[in-house]
């Protein structure tokens, strides 16, 4: 009797271990994409389609997933801020058009341009977010709210000419969606590109723009394995510590805000490349929301978070927001695809925020 | 000579503290000039105005009191009162009767999500902002699921005037047009062309006066010290967690009245967008009025409303003579918007930080002290 009890407990500390490594939320999302995959075949979705239309997306939304690290390293929590970053490479590439580039020259120059604006941007955000310490994310968001708001009167105002950007009638101001053909719509996508539908199998993979995210992820793995990566991760994790370790922390921060905001800017630029349109105006304000949960479903917490987690969650989030509606709408003829996406993504920020033992920061 | 100084500092100190609202009173004075809009045309839509939102920033006061900040998840209250508008609307109850039916509906529902939304808040000390504001996307989504899918099958809605044509779901817009302004219209008197919407001022008056008591009772009480310090309250044998989670109830019941006030005067809304920007410029205007995150009274309620919506009823025509473009004022002002919100913030933050140092060197200074009389 004594020893039913104890294997019984014993097998509940085990699920509950799994439980807290791993995250109630994070298994139920898991355990839900593998669902969908499992029953697209029965509902007769293709199943290599689908699988294409998921890596696809992971390659236009990794890089800007990949952003939310350095910050989250640092100790300026999730990057909700991402907009400010967006915006930066937004100007690269109208600039970029603008200058007469095309081809691939345009995205190199596009990549080039931004550059300046993100440490510009990045320096005054992470500047602000030195001065608000503790209240970093409330601010973010709305400093990433302010900038493109902003943005969307300069759009109209900046002296644009170039007739593929510029409304026909006016002459002047910038167009909502601008297309991408001729310039770098899927330039990355297409170099050593895997397309299986000559043999009958509809998987294409964009190797190209996978091969820019491991090259930039792994870049970002090697910094956070040099001094300034570790010392960055320490003031994150501790900085009353590495101020006493003799840590510049103002500093560290900085960097990381720096950093996170290249990154939003050159992961705009391959998210248009994939997508093949530059998307102004209104365009980048909700993106931060959805880089956001996808690094949380990938196991990262509101300061902690590494490389497997952008892989992981990018894939996750991705395909779920791509298998829903196929596998709903075969299955039931009834597309609830938008309120899932919104209950799962806004649902993992929330069990992230509010999550009591990492919330005493 | 000392007092002349004295004077000029407080001058100075006046304008830095009301440095937003001031500002918004330079904007409106360029602005309406520029706009060519007449006075009696002004004053009557500020009056439309100040009627249909004056009562849903009034709900931002309390959480602010008990110290959890500006309440972004309002909006729960919001789409609690919505839910109750389009079960009234499918009862064809009209009128002031189908209103308070409304707000009767909503009380349960808002009470829910007022308990689901403080309880959680609980759980985010110091990050409560943006916790309440993720809580009103999630949220947001529940309403998805409830009136999208589940009116129809589950909850029963009896009119296809209603519903969408696949049998299920609400439409995009739901119409209140035999309801519309019932409230506002009820005792309206006439000034010179001006509407009063009587009734609605006194709904407003009423709603001032509740705070005002309530801020006097013990309840009140407990949520200003929970506000000032928590570890103060609960020192002192208050039940902090019940207080906040009883401040974001009643919270979000007074968004729901607010809203079905709000949408009884526009007489139609948008299901599935009418809620998604309220708490943003309910908080704006609240902003405007000189409120800050840890602070805010009724006069600044009125203040934010006029000025706020001053700037916004005369921004889109004084941004066409500006620079020609109406959109140029259109998003002139969803900017200054945003940009109010963030100054307030950064204003809160940096502020708190300043006095934690200052309180950490009072600290260090009194360690010295004490030290010297040791030696």
């Amino acid at each position: 009797m004594g020893k039913q009890i104890t294997t019984s407990l014993g097998n509940k500390t085990r699920f509950r271990q799994l439980v807290d490594s791993f995250g109630l939320p994070r298994i139920i999302i898991t355990g839900f994409l593998l669902l969908l995959f499992i029953s697209a075949p029965i509902v007769g979705a293709d199943f290599a389609t689908q699988l294409t239309n998921t890596i696809n997306r992971f390659s236009w939304n990794a890089v800007l997933v990949l952003a939310m690290v350095p910050m989250i390293h640092s100790g300026c929590g999730l990057n909700f801020g991402l907009p400010l970053g967006i915006v930066s490479g937004l100007l690269g590439a109208t600039l970029s058009i603008e200058l007469g580039f095309t081809g691939a020259m345009s995205f190199v120059m596009a990549i080039v341009i931004s550059t300046p604006f993100a440490l510009l941007f990045g320096g005054g955000y992470g500047w602000l977010l030195n001065k608000i310490k503790g209240g970093e994310m409330m601010i973010a968001t709305y400093v990433g709210f302010s900038a493109v708001s902003f943005m969307c009167m300069m759009w109209l105002l900046l002296p644009y000419h170039s007739p593929t950007m510029v409304w026909g009638f006016a002459g002047t101001g910038l167009r909502t969606v601008i297309s991408l053909e001729g310039f770098y719509d899927q330039l990355l996508a297409n170099f050593l590109k895997i397309d299986l539908s000559s043999i009958g199998i509809n998987l294409v993979i964009p190797t190209g723009s996978l091969l820019v995210f491991a090259l930039l992820a792994l870049a970002m793995w090697a910094f956070l394995h040099t001094k300034t990566g570790t010392a960055m991760t320490a003031v994150g994790s501790n900085p009353a510590f590495a101020k006493a370790a003799g840590i510049n922390v103002d500093k560290m921060r900085l960097i990381s805000v720096i950093m996170s905001t290249w990154l939003g800017a050159v992961g705009i630029l391959i998210y248009e490349q994939g997508f093949g349109f530059i998307q102004l105006y209104m365009g980048p304000f909700w993106m931060a929301l959805p880089a956001v949960s996808a690094i949380l479903i990938g196991g990262a917490s509101v300061n902690k978070a590494s490389i497997p987690n952008v892989i992981i969650g990018t894939f996750l989030f991705q395909g779920i927001v791509t298998m829903t509606p196929t596998v709903m709408n075969s299955a039931f003829h009834m597309d609830m695809s938008e309120v899932i996406r919104v209950i799962v993504s806004q649902g993992m920020i929330l069990y992230a925020l509010t999550r009591k033992t990492e919330g005493g920061r | 000579m000392n007092n002349l100084l004295n004077k000029k500092v407080s001058v100075l100190d006046l304008i830095r503290n009301n440095s937003v609202p001031l500002m918004f009173i330079l904007i409106c004075a360029i602005f309406i000039p520029l706009s060519g809009f007449s006075g009696s045309y002004l004053l009557n839509e500020i009056m439309t105005r100040l009627g249909r939102n004056a009562f849903l920033i009034l709900s931002l006061l309390i959480p602010i009191m008990a110290g959890m900040g500006l309440n972004f998840g309002m909006t729960l209250g919001a789409m609690a009162g919505e839910i109750g508008l389009i079960l009234v609307a499918d009862w064809q109850i009209w009128g002031i009767p189908g209103l308070i039916l409304a707000a009767i509906i909503s009380i349960p529902i808002s009470i829910l999500l007022g308990l689901m939304c403080g309880k959680l808040l609980n759980r985010a000390k110091g990050r409560e902002m943006i916790t309440s504001y993720i809580i009103s996307f999630f949220v947001n989504g529940l309403y998805q699921l409830v009136v999208l899918y589940m009116m129809g099958p589950i909850i029963p809605i009896a009119h296809n005037t209603l519903k969408l044509p696949r049998g299920y779901g609400i439409r995009n817009t739901v119409s209140l047009l035999p309801m519309r302004q019932s409230i506002d219209n009820a005792l309206a008197i006439y000034v010179g062309g001006v509407k009063i919407p009587v009734l609605t001022l006194i709904i407003i008056a009423l709603a001032c006066l509740f705070i005002i008591w309530f801020r006097k009772t013990k309840l009140g009480q407990d949520m200003r010290a929970v506000g000032q310090d928590m570890e103060v309250a609960r020192d002192a044998g208050i039940n902090v967690e019940r207080t906040r989670i009883i401040s974001m109830v009643i919270s979000t019941v007074f968004a729901g009245f607010g809203m079905i006030i709000y949408l009884q005067n526009l007489g139609n809304f948008p299901t599935y967008s009418a809620h998604t920007n309220v708490g943003m410029f309910c908080i704006a205007a609240l902003l405007v009025g000189g409120a800050s995150v840890e602070k805010a009274s009724i006069g600044n309620v009125f203040l934010g409303v006029i000025l706020f919506h001053t700037m916004f009823i005369v921004a889109p025509s004084a941004g066409t003579k500006i620079a020609g473009d109406s959109m140029i004022g259109e998003y002139f002002r969803v900017f200054v918007s945003y940009a109010v919100i963030t100054v307030a913030l950064v204003m809160y933050e940096a502020k708190k930080r300043k006095s934690q140092s200052l309180m950490g060197q009072m600290l260090a200074q009194a360690q010295k002290d004490e030290e010297g009389k040791a030696e």
